[in-house]
């Protein structure tokens, strides 16, 4: 191991101690339980940041360099460049890019705007040119992931890389990662870095993420949980595959259970209630049939033999009946219409409601009514995944950050991931904060849908490193809730003179100024010269973002409510100005600290307040607002001065 | 991979010799349409002398099931070999599609 990395290790140690230490005193010893209003929400906020802290030690503890794959590259390949409305001579930038790539490939454009214009220019290029088949008509779209799935199936190469229409890729990117799918079968996913070209080293919206894609994603990869970052990654068809199948199977074996419950629940009430023998022994018929493909089902025979039986059976009976039975049909229409199963506006994903389907079983309908009833039933939740265009759906479509969710559940199927530390793709950040902020809030959303729709907590087949690092990541995104209290606190006391703590005392400083040295020498090694100051600014001024995404994402999937998503926009420029709706919270928050900063002053002039913590209280204060000025410098971007054209880049 | 059709009197059945991957699945795919097109809507995908099935070809039997569905017909597979028994039973897919012992059985009744 190397010498800085076994300087990590003991600082990550020393971190850690020190900061369970400090922790543990201002539990036990130090909260000013008479103003506990704020005391105990400073001690939570100090306990998560805490927690995110040693998530953050675990990360580092594996950190590792790796030198490269050590095989030769191998294996077809195909070359994905995903658009949708991004400017055509910019996805084509980058496709003229993906075709030089040296290692033998076929290019292909995934134009999910299905444009004529970038139709014909890729054919010029002679490059492929890829849209939605028929099969996707009226069904769920699925965003990025839904446009990776469609073109999966009209392509065939053993490995694909896949690029953002701006990501203009190394011609060197496949010769640099296929030698790891040869050295390790079970490799399903290397991803490389990405990499702005269009920004300058101030970097005011803080776009690169040096941190990110360097030690962290290398200790994650020291986990066996390297991130899938949505591009300037390759991918083994196998796995995705065999992602989509196992996905597949799940979903039809519990929906084929589900729909036959309710069916043997309908068919079995209307044989009861029917007076005509004739109907009634053939409706029982029809409930035994029922019957018996559900235990079939529920003792693990497979579900495509019994549901065709119960097709079958349903058939017979419906022509059994339909001479018998036109009076009452024409009432039940419209209760059949209105199936229970609904779509899910932003996941654009079909959900069926349980109670709902309870009711149905409860409706009143005619004998017709309930086998027609039975039957939609069956089409609605058939083998063949009849509400979505594929059967077969590689990539995850449970959240807007299709990414994560596809690599967490490739590793819970035990495949292994990679992070290759070297920039092969250059790409364009957003130039303006409206969208900067758009995409931060869209990442932290997703990763919050994934948290609460398939948390790694819980995930059977991961790792308990596994689980870490994602859960890490998770966490980090709860940070809004702690930023408020950091920046409450010192107000509150330079306004009011309420400690949030017992006393600024020696014993204070004893235990918190080692904790927050160790952090900080720690950070400092990890970043080792690296630009993160932006980074730790963000994770702090975005407070507003991080607070939104928890809510919104909360009601999504709990409630059910539209995310309000937005896709970004790659060509970087949003010419409706400063968001300045978006960005109040942090002017006011600077405006308060600056008038609590000076009321402290004065108060300790006039003698009303003590010193020693109003000077503890000012540095603090002062941190929050050099913290927060990021925002200023940010409202005022409009892009770099010179935009690199980008050709040259 | 080398692939077959042959119609009998109440089905259809595809042969697949040799390796059913990437390469070979839109072969079947093309397969299983014509054959619907054609109004056989009942096929069996006749397994006896397929070595191996990766999960591209896997998710080609699950696009053939849907199309023959669809059309009111059924898919089936008939006298699976143990390595490709293998791959059914990793992904679960034994869990939705039965195997037949002999082309010639797997309508058998029904």
């Amino acid at each position: 191991m190397k010498a800085r990395f076994a300087l990590i290790r003991v600082l990550a140690v020393l971190s850690a101690l020190l900061g369970v230490n400090y922790v543990a005193w201002r539990w036990l010893e130090s909260v000013n339980w008479s103003a506990w209003w704020i005391a105990v929400p400073l001690v939570i906020a100090e306990t998560y940041s805490l927690i995110d802290t040693l998530l953050f030690c675990l990360t580092m503890w594996r950190a590792r360099e790796r030198s490269g794959p050590s095989s030769p590259p191998r294996g077809t390949a195909d070359v994905f460049i995903t658009t949708y409305n991004e400017p055509i001579e910019m996805v084509m930038t980058t496709a003229r890019a993906a075709k030089a790539i040296a290692y033998p490939h076929s290019t292909w454009i995934l134009d999910d705007g299905s444009r004529q214009d970038l139709e014909q220019a890729a054919r010029d290029a002679g490059i492929g040119y890829l849209t939605r088949s028929e099969d996707w008509t009226g069904k769920p779209r699925h965003a990025k992931a839904g446009n990776l799935n469609s073109a999966l199936f009209q392509t065939d190469g053993e490995f694909m890389l896949i690029l953002d229409a701006d990501q203009i890729p190394d011609p060197l990117i496949l010769h640099r990662t296929l030698g790891y799918f040869a050295d390790d079968p079970e490799v399903a996913l290397v991803q490389t870095p990405q990499w702005f070209s269009n920004v300058d080293d101030a970097d005011p919206l803080g776009s690169q993420a040096p941190l990110f894609y360097g030690p962290i994603q290398q200790g994650k990869d020291g986990w066996n949980a390297a991130f899938f970052c949505g591009s300037n990654a390759v991918l083994r068809r196998e796995s995705l595959m065999q992602l989509g199948i196992v996905g597949y199977v799940r979903d039809v074996t519990t929906s084929t259970a589900r729909a036959l419950r309710v069916a043997a629940a309908l068919a079995g009430r209307e044989a009861r209630r029917q007076k005509d023998p004739a109907l009634a022994a053939e409706l029982t018929q029809l409930r035994s049939v029922i019957e018996k493909a559900r235990s079939a089902v529920n003792a693990g025979e497979p579900v495509a033999e019994a549901t065709f039986d119960v097709r079958a059976a349903v058939e017979r009976a419906s022509q059994a009946l339909v001479a018998r039975d036109f009076a009452t049909i024409r009432a039940d229409l419209d209760v059949i219409a209105r199936l229970p199963v609904a779509r899910d506006a932003e996941l654009d994903a079909v959900v069926v409601d349980d109670k709902a389907l309870d009711g149905l079983a409860m409706a009143d309908l005619s004998p017709l009514g309930a086998i027609d009833a039975v039957r939609a039933l069956l089409d609605a939740l058939r083998i063949d995944r009849g509400d979505e265009a594929q059967p077969i759906l590689p990539l995850a479509t449970i959240s807007v950050t299709e990414d994560m969710a596809t690599a967490m559940q490739l590793h819970a199927l035990g495949w292994r991931s990679v992070y290759h530390h070297e920039i092969l793709a250059r790409g364009l950040a957003p130039e303006d904060l409206r969208t900067m902020l758009t995409q931060r809030l869209r990442w932290a959303q997703g990763t919050l849908q994934v948290m609460l729709r398939d948390n790694p907590l819980l995930k059977r087949g991961l790792s308990i490193g596994q689980r870490l690092m994602y859960f890490g990541t998770m966490w980090s995104y709860l940070s809004g809730f702690a930023a408020i209290v950091y920046l409450a606190a010192p107000v509150i006391y330079l306004l009011f003179g309420v400690l949030p703590v017992k006393a600024w005392s020696v014993d204070f400083f004893a235990r918190f100024l080692p904790a927050f040295a160790a952090n900080q020498l720690l950070f400092i090694v990890i970043a080792r010269g690296m630009r993160t100051w932006r980074g730790q600014q963000y994770s702090l001024a975005l407070f507003p973002v991080w607070i939104r995404a928890c809510w919104t994402a909360f009601a999504n999937v709990v409630l059910g409510r539209p995310l309000g998503f937005a896709v970004t926009k790659k060509d970087g420029r949003d010419d409706r100005g400063v968001p300045w709706g978006a960005i109040w919270p942090q002017f006011t928050a600077m405006v308060v600290l600056a008038v609590a900063l000076v009321i402290g002053v004065i108060r300790v002039i006039v003698g009303t307040a003590d010193g020693t913590g109003t000077l503890v209280n000012a540095i603090w204060v002062a941190y929050d607002l050099v913290v927060l000025s990021v925002i200023i410098g940010a409202a005022r971007y409009r892009g770099p001065v010179a935009r690199p054209s980008e050709g040259d880049v | 991979m080398n692939l077959t059709t042959a119609i009998r009197d109440h089905y259809a059945v595809i042969d697949i010799v040799g390796r059913l991957t990437a390469t070979g699945a839109p072969q079947l795919r093309n397969a299983v349409n014509e054959l619907i097109d054609a109004g056989s809507n009942r096929i069996v995908i006749d397994m006896s002398r397929t070595e191996f099935v990766d999960s591209t070809g896997l998710g080609a039997l699950v696009g053939g099931l849907k199309s023959a569905r669809v059309a009111g017909g059924d898919l089936r597979v008939a006298a699976v070999q143990d390595s490709v028994r293998t791959v059914l039973r990793l992904t679960n897919l034994d869990r939705v599609l039965r195997n037949h012992e002999t082309p010639e059985s797997a309508f058998d009744g029904r």
